[in-house]
């Protein structure tokens, strides 16, 4: 079976790879397999410096997927590249660098300085971290601020640029035609949809930054919709994410239009859920009918 | 090496109220150290839990959790039986690092949930020929398990918030009490414990285990981070970097 999968800047040998954000630099799960397994690999955002984060508890469960309000906890964009991204060198597997700001300064300066590492392809432009006060969602909801943020970035950078969408819009396909329109190769959708939960016992939200982002299972409807949506009226590649578990999950994304797939909390209650999902997809691709990944791509469309 | 494994349950038994202890098979039971924890993987929940590891039994390949119902997690993870299995990953965190240190006494301090990484650590303690005395709190006296495992170690002092067992009070009312000589204090438990027994004990060598929510349990997510004292602008990762840090590394909220 045929898992390759083509995108601007990136030829992936199969079409899912970890999700930023839910697989740090790659180190700690490099123990429990091959990363070259993966078909790319989607750091940890990057900022021009190190960010804490916010206050603890960050993280919530919910019915069928979690909130995190993280924060871009990130040691910064150079150290970024001078001791994280050289370990994935050894494995044979595109590397994706999430690039996060506060400002369009901050974005340039992240993308200029990301164009002297070797060790990406691409970049993956997030507007749309809910969980920081300045910067991230506001970019990503707002089309003419994210037409030029995106302009910028892509005229700053020497590498493909995939922009990370935010959920947190009533028109996704307005917003998907105001980065394309500012030159993005692709589109990363969806990020985390806002959300809250409370402690009963404390009487108050259990996430220290009251909203976080959800994630899991429980947007997977929202995303597989976003993303035909989008396909159904432009034509621009698309990583797909947001509650992916198996790969009927995957294929299910590649359906609605997406060329390639992310997986992120999934990571979190199986370490092992990637190449869980890139050993299945074979036997999904044939049950449903496909002879490759390929040939999967945007046929939910009717 | 960190590893994702399906383990059999060999008994499952409660031990005080709300409170369950486990016994799974594992052949990397023996590499488990005190203070390490296990992440446990359960079918309606998309976060494991983590629990800590209370003791090992290297020649039956056999390790022991002990786990309080806080929430519908661990009232699933309750409900399993003898001959089920566990998808656990282990071994995680870091450990107390008692064979770089040079003890003759140690001080045992452990409240509630906090007290069963204690127990194996002062096991392992005794085991290298040092005295250990205990200090544990609970709630009220149908919350107390291993007083007599305890016992067997060394002194054991135990203090109830309700004065149902014990002298009724805190752990640090024992400590106020008794004023015990000792190199080293290790101790686990709630934050505002923690912060307690460590201000109390200000001056003192010790190691504290800390407990925060957690999304992936192994260092990727940066969901349970702690400031550290020397720079509050840098922080530690609970479950990679922790759960034990030394005494004064880190700022309890």
């Amino acid at each position: 079976m045929n898992l390759t999968t083509r995108l601007p800047g990136l030829t992936l040998k199969n079409p899912v790879m970890p999700a930023s954000g839910c697989f740090g630099f790659g180190k700690e799960y490099s123990q429990f397999y091959d990363l070259s397994e993966l078909g790319a690999i989607i750091v940890k955002a990057a900022t021009g410096e190190a960010r804490y984060g916010n206050p603890t508890p960050r993280v919530a469960e919910t019915s069928s997927g979690m909130l995190n309000a993280i924060g871009l906890q990130n040691p910064g964009v150079e150290k970024i590249i001078d001791e994280e991204l050289p370990f994935l060198r050894s494995y044979d597997t595109p590397v994706i660098a999430n690039v996060a700001g506060s400002t369009v300064e901050e974005y340039i300066k992240v993308t200029e300085a990301l164009n002297r590492s070797e060790d990406i392809s691409a970049l993956e432009l997030n507007i749309s971290c809910p969980n920081v006060k300045e910067g991230g969602v506001q970019f990503g909801t707002d089309p003419s601020l994210a037409k030029e943020v995106t302009f910028k970035v892509k005229e700053a950078s020497n590498y493909p640029v995939y922009v990370k969408m935010s959920p947190n819009v009533s028109n996704i396909v307005e917003m998907a035609k105001a980065v394309a329109d500012a030159g993005a190769d692709g589109l990363s959708m969806i990020n985390t949809l806002t959300g809250m939960q409370m402690n009963l016992k404390q009487r108050k939200p259990i996430i220290a930054n009251k909203t976080g982002g959800l994630s899991g299972p429980a947007i997977k409807p929202i995303a597989i919709r976003m993303i035909y949506e989008v396909r159904q009226s432009l034509d621009i590649p698309i990583i797909g994410m947001g509650g992916i578990i198996t790969a009927e999950d995957a294929l299910e994304f590649l359906l609605a239009g997406a060329d390639a797939v992310a997986v992120g909390t999934a990571n979190f209650q199986n370490p092992l859920a990637c190449p869980d999902i890139i050993n299945d997809l074979p036997r999904v691709l044939k049950q449903y009918g496909f002879d490759s990944v390929e040939d999967a791509i945007g046929k939910g469309h009717v | 090496m960190i590893t994702k494994q399906l383990l059999e349950i060999k008994s499952h038994m409660q031990i005080a109220e709300d409170t369950f202890e486990i016994v799974l098979q594992s052949p990397l039971a023996k590499e488990l150290k005190p203070g390490q924890f296990v992440h446990i993987a359960l079918t309606n929940h998309m976060l494991r839990r983590p629990v800590s590891v209370a003791g090992i039994d290297a020649q039956a390949e056999t390790f022991t959790i002990i786990f309080k119902i806080f929430g519908e997690g661990t009232r699933e993870l309750s409900k399993f039986q003898t001959g089920d299995s566990l998808d656990v990953i282990l071994p995680c965190g870091s450990y107390y690092p008692i064979d770089q240190l040079e003890i003759d006494h140690a001080m045992i301090v452990g409240g509630g949930i906090g007290v069963p990484p204690l127990y194996y650590l002062a096991k392992t303690l005794k085991e290298n020929g040092v005295k250990v005395t205990n200090i544990l709190g609970f709630q009220s006296k149908n919350q107390i398990f291993y007083e007599e495992k305890f016992q067997a170690l060394g002194d054991t002092y135990i203090a109830t918030n309700d004065g149902s067992y014990g002298t009724k009070g805190f752990v640090t009312d024992i400590i106020n009490e008794l004023n015990p000589a000792f190199d080293y204090f290790f101790s686990c438990g709630p934050t505002p414990m923690l912060k307690a027994v460590s201000s109390q004990l200000e001056g003192h060598k010790g190691y504290i285990s800390l407990e925060e929510r957690m999304g992936c349990g192994v260092g990727t997510c940066y969901a349970c981070v702690v400031p550290l004292k020397e720079d509050p602008s840098k922080s530690k990762k609970i479950c990679k970097d922790g759960p034990v840090f030394s005494a004064n590394e880190v700022i309890l909220a």
